[in-house]
C-alpha cells in the first residue's frame, strides 16, 4: 500500500500543480505560490520514494490492479528513485530562481504550469515501466518543453526552437517506430516481461538492430554524438531559468533511457552494442568540448559542456558491458550515476549564474562582460564552486564522479576511453578559465555610466537570486565531501541495474 | 498484405525524408506528418494482420475465438495519432510564427540579427 502511495505521488503533485495552476489562469501570484509548494512536495516525495527503495528494494505497482504484463507499470529502483529526487531538487531551484527572474508576460502566460508539465513528464519516463509509456512520457515532457522554448516568441527562441521541435519528433518517429518492431518481435512492451523474453531469444541480429534503433531515438534525446546539433542551436535562447531547467534534467531523461534499455533488455550483443556506445561516448566528450572553446557566448559554452559531459555518462554504460566480472561492471555503471547526479546540479548552477551575470552585464557575450568578480565576489564565489566541479577539481563533486570513471577504464583496460576522459577533463578546465578570464576577471568594457545603465538589477534582487544558486552550491561540496555515501547509493542502484532479475521479480511478481 | 504494406511504409518513410530535405518549412512539416504516418502503419504492420476476426468473445463463450486480431497495436496507434496529432498542431503554429517573424520560408533564412 505504502508503495503504491510513493509511486504515484511524483506523478501527482506536479500533475494537480500543473491542472490547478491552470485552472486559475492569470492569476499569477497564485501560479507563483502554488509553483513553490508544489516542487517543494515533489522533493519531498522523491527522497520518502528513495529512503523506501533504498530500505526495502525495487518497487513495482499495477494501475487499476492490472497484472503484470497487460496493466499499466510503474517501477522505481534505486536509479529511478534518485533521478526523481533530483529532479525535485532542480525543480525547486528553479522554481526559486523565477520567482525573481521570469518576467511578468510570461508568467501570466503559463510559465509556472509548464514547468511542472515538464517535471511531470520526466517523473513519469524515470517511474515507468512499459515501453510504450515511456514514449508517452516522453512526448509530455517535450510538449511542455517546445512551449517553454517558445514562449515569449523572440526571434532567437522562434529560431532555435524550429531545430529543437524537427530534431525531436524525428527522434520520437524513431522510438515510436523501435517500439513497433519490438512489439512485433516479442508481443509485449512490459519492459520486465521483454526482458524475460529476450533472454529466452538470446543473442538474435533483429534484436540487436531494433536496439540500435533505440540508440539514435535515445542519442538525439541524450545528445550524443552525431546526434547533438539542437542542443546547441537551442539551449541558449529561452529566458535563463527555462534554460537552467533544460539543462539539467532533459538530455539527462534521455541517458536514463539509454541506461535502462541497454542495461535491461539489450545485452546479450553486448561486446558490438557497448562497444559502440563506448566508441560514441569517446567521440561526443571530444566534440563537445572542442566545440566549447569555440565560442565566446555564456550560455553556448555551457551548452556545449552539456554534450560533452554526455560522453561521460554514457562512458560507463559502454564500460559496464565490456567487462566479464560483474563487480567492475558495477563500478562503472556507479560512476555514471555519480556522474548524472553531480551533473545535474553542476549545471543547472551554472546556467542559473550565467543568468545573473546577464541580468548584470546586460548581454550573454563573454567579451563584452567584465568585472563581476569586482562588484559582485558572492557570486564569483558561487560560480567558482560548480565550475572547478564540473572541470574535476577535488574536493568537489565532479572529482570523484571522474575518478570513478577513469577507474573502471582502467579496470576494463580500455586506456583509450580513460586517457580521453583525463583530456577532455583538462580542457573543459580550460573552458572555465576562459568565462572566469573573461566575465569576472578583466575590467568591465565600456564606459561606468553605461554599465549604469546596462546594469538591470538592484543590489536585493541579485541576493534574492543568489539565494538558489547558493544551495546549489552547497550541494555540490556537499556531494564532494560526503562522496563515500553517494557512492555506497549509487553503487546499491548500478547493482540492481546489474541484478536485472530482481526487477523482473518485483515487476512481474504478483500485485503487491 | 504484408508485402504491400511494407512496401507503403517504406514509400512513406522515403517520402517523409525527402520532403524534410527540402528547402521549405512547411514541407518540413509534411515530412514530419508522413514520417510519423508511416510509424503508424509500421506499428500496425508488425504486429500482425488477421482479416475479419474481432478480439471479441462470441455470446456464451469466455475467450475470444484463436487466431483473432491483436487490439493492443491499434490502441498503440490511436495514442501515437492523438499525441502526432497535437505536436503537430503545435508546430505547425510555431512555424508560422516563424514565417512571419523571419518573412521566408527558407530555412537557411532563418538569421538571429546579431
Amino acid at each position: 500500500m505504502m508503495a503504491n502511495v510513493l509511486l504515484v505521488l511524483p506523478l501527482l503533485i506536479p500533475l494537480l500543480t500543473a491542472a490547478t495552476s491552470f485552472l486559475a489562469w492569470r492569476r499569477t501570484a497564485l501560479h507563483r505560490a502554488l509553483a513553490v509548494v508544489g516542487a517543494a512536495a515533489l522533493l519531498a516525495a522523491g527522497i520518502a520514494l528513495l529512503v523506501y527503495v533504498w530500505n526495502h528494494g525495487t518497487i513495482a505497482t499495477q494501475a487499476g490492479a492490472w497484472p503484470a504484463p497487460f496493466g499499466i507499470t510503474l517501477v522505481a529502483d534505486l536509479f529511478s528513485a534518485l533521478m526523481v529526487v533530483l529532479a525535485g531538487v532542480v525543480g525547486l531551484a528553479v522554481v526559486i530562481f523565477s520567482l525573481g527572474s521570469m518576467d511578468r508576460g510570461r508568467e501570466a502566460y503559463g510559465y509556472y504550469p509548464l514547468v511542472h508539465g515538464l517535471l511531470l513528464g520526466v517523473c513519469g519516463a524515470f517511474l515507468t515501466g512499459d515501453l510504450f509509456n515511456l514514449y508517452v512520457w516522453f512526448e509530455v515532457m517535450l510538449m511542455a518543453s517546445f512551449v517553454l522554448l517558445a514562449l515569449g516568441g523572440e526571434r532567437a527562441q522562434l529560431h532555435g526552437g524550429i531545430k529543437y521541435v524537427t530534431l525531436n519528433l524525428v527522434s520520437s518517429a524513431v522510438f515510436l517506430a523501435a517500439v513497433g518492431i519490438l512489439y512485433g518481435l516479442t508481443g509485449t512492451l512490459n519492459m520486465a516481461d521483454l526482458a524475460e523474453r529476450l533472454n529466452r531469444i538470446g543473442p538474435h541480429s533483429a534484436v540487436t538492430a531494433v536496439g540500435m534503433l533505440f540508440l539514435i531515438a535515445f542519442g538525439i534525446k541524450a545528445a550524443m554524438f552525431p546526434l547533438f546539433f539542437w542542443l546547441p542551436a537551442s539551449y541558449h535562447t529561452p529566458p535563463g531559468a527555462a534554460s537552467a531547467l533544460f539543462a539539467g534534467l532533459l538530455t539527462k531523461v534521455g541517458v536514463y533511457a539509454l541506461i535502462r534499455v541497454f542495461t535491461l533488455l539489450f545485452v546479450h550483443e553486448r561486446e558490438f552494442t557497448h562497444l559502440l556506445i563506448l566508441v560514441l561516448s569517446g567521440l561526443t566528450m571530444v566534440t563537445g568540448v572542442l566545440g566549447a572553446v569555440a565560442q565566446q557566448e555564456f550560455r553556448r559554452v555551457l551548452s556545449f559542456h552539456i554534450i560533452s559531459q554526455i560522453g561521460y555518462m554514457t562512458m560507463g554504460l559502454g564500460l559496464a558491458g565490456l567487462v566479464d566480472s560483474p563487480a567492475l561492471a558495477a563500478v562503472a555503471l556507479a560512476g555514471s550515476i555519480f556522474y548524472i547526479a553531480h551533473h545535474i546540479i553542476v549545471k543547472t548552477n551554472l546556467f542559473l549564474v550565467s543568468t545573473v551575470a546577464r541580468r548584470i552585464c546586460g548581454t550573454f557575450d563573454l567579451k563584452l562582460q567584465g568585472g563581476l568578480y569586482q562588484s559582485q565576489p558572492l557570486l564569483a564565489v558561487l560560480f567558482l564552486v560548480p565550475a572547478l566541479s564540473l572541470a574535476g577539481i577535488p574536493p568537489l563533486s565532479g572529482f570523484f564522479a571522474k575518478l570513478s570513471l577513469v577507474q573502471a577504464g582502467l579496470n576494463a583496460e580500455q586506456y583509450a576511453i580513460a586517457a580521453t576522459a583525463l583530456a577532455v577533463g583538462l580542457l573543459t578546465l580550460f573552458s572555465m578559465t576562459k568565462i572566469w578570464a573573461e566575465a569576472f576577471w578583466k575590467p568591465m568594457p565600456g564606459t561606468p555610466t553605461e554599465n549604469a545603465a546596462a546594469s538591470l538589477l538592484a543590489p536585493a534582487q541579485t541576493r534574492r537570486l543568489l539565494i538558489p544558486i547558493g544551495a546549489l552550491a552547497l550541494l555540490t561540496v556537499a556531494i564532494g565531501l560526503g562522496a563515500e555515501f553517494v557512492f555506497t547509493l549509487a553503487t546499491g542502484a548500478a547493482e540492481q541495474l546489474l541484478h536485472r532479475e530482481s526487477y523482473i521479480q518485483a515487476v512481474m511478481g504478483g500485485t503487491p | 498484405m504484408e508485402t504491400v504494406l511494407a512496401i507503403v511504409v517504406g514509400c512513406l518513410y522515403a517520402a517523409g525524408i525527402y520532403m524534410m530535405l527540402r528547402r521549405s518549412l512547411f514541407k518540413l512539416i509534411l515530412g514530419l506528418v508522413l514520417l510519423s504516418h508511416g510509424a503508424n502503419l509500421l506499428i500496425f504492420t508488425v504486429g500482425g494482420l488477421t482479416r475479419g476476426r474481432p478480439p471479441i468473445a462470441p455470446p456464451g463463450a469466455t475467450q475470444p475465438p484463436t487466431p483473432s486480431a491483436d487490439p493492443l497495436p491499434q490502441s498503440l496507434i490511436l495514442t501515437a495519432i492523438v499525441i502526432g496529432f497535437a505536436v503537430l498542431a503545435f508546430s505547425l503554429v510555431l512555424f508560422h510564427r516563424g514565417y512571419q517573424t523571419f518573412g521566408s520560408d527558407d530555412p537557411d533564412d532563418l538569421k538571429v540579427s546579431e
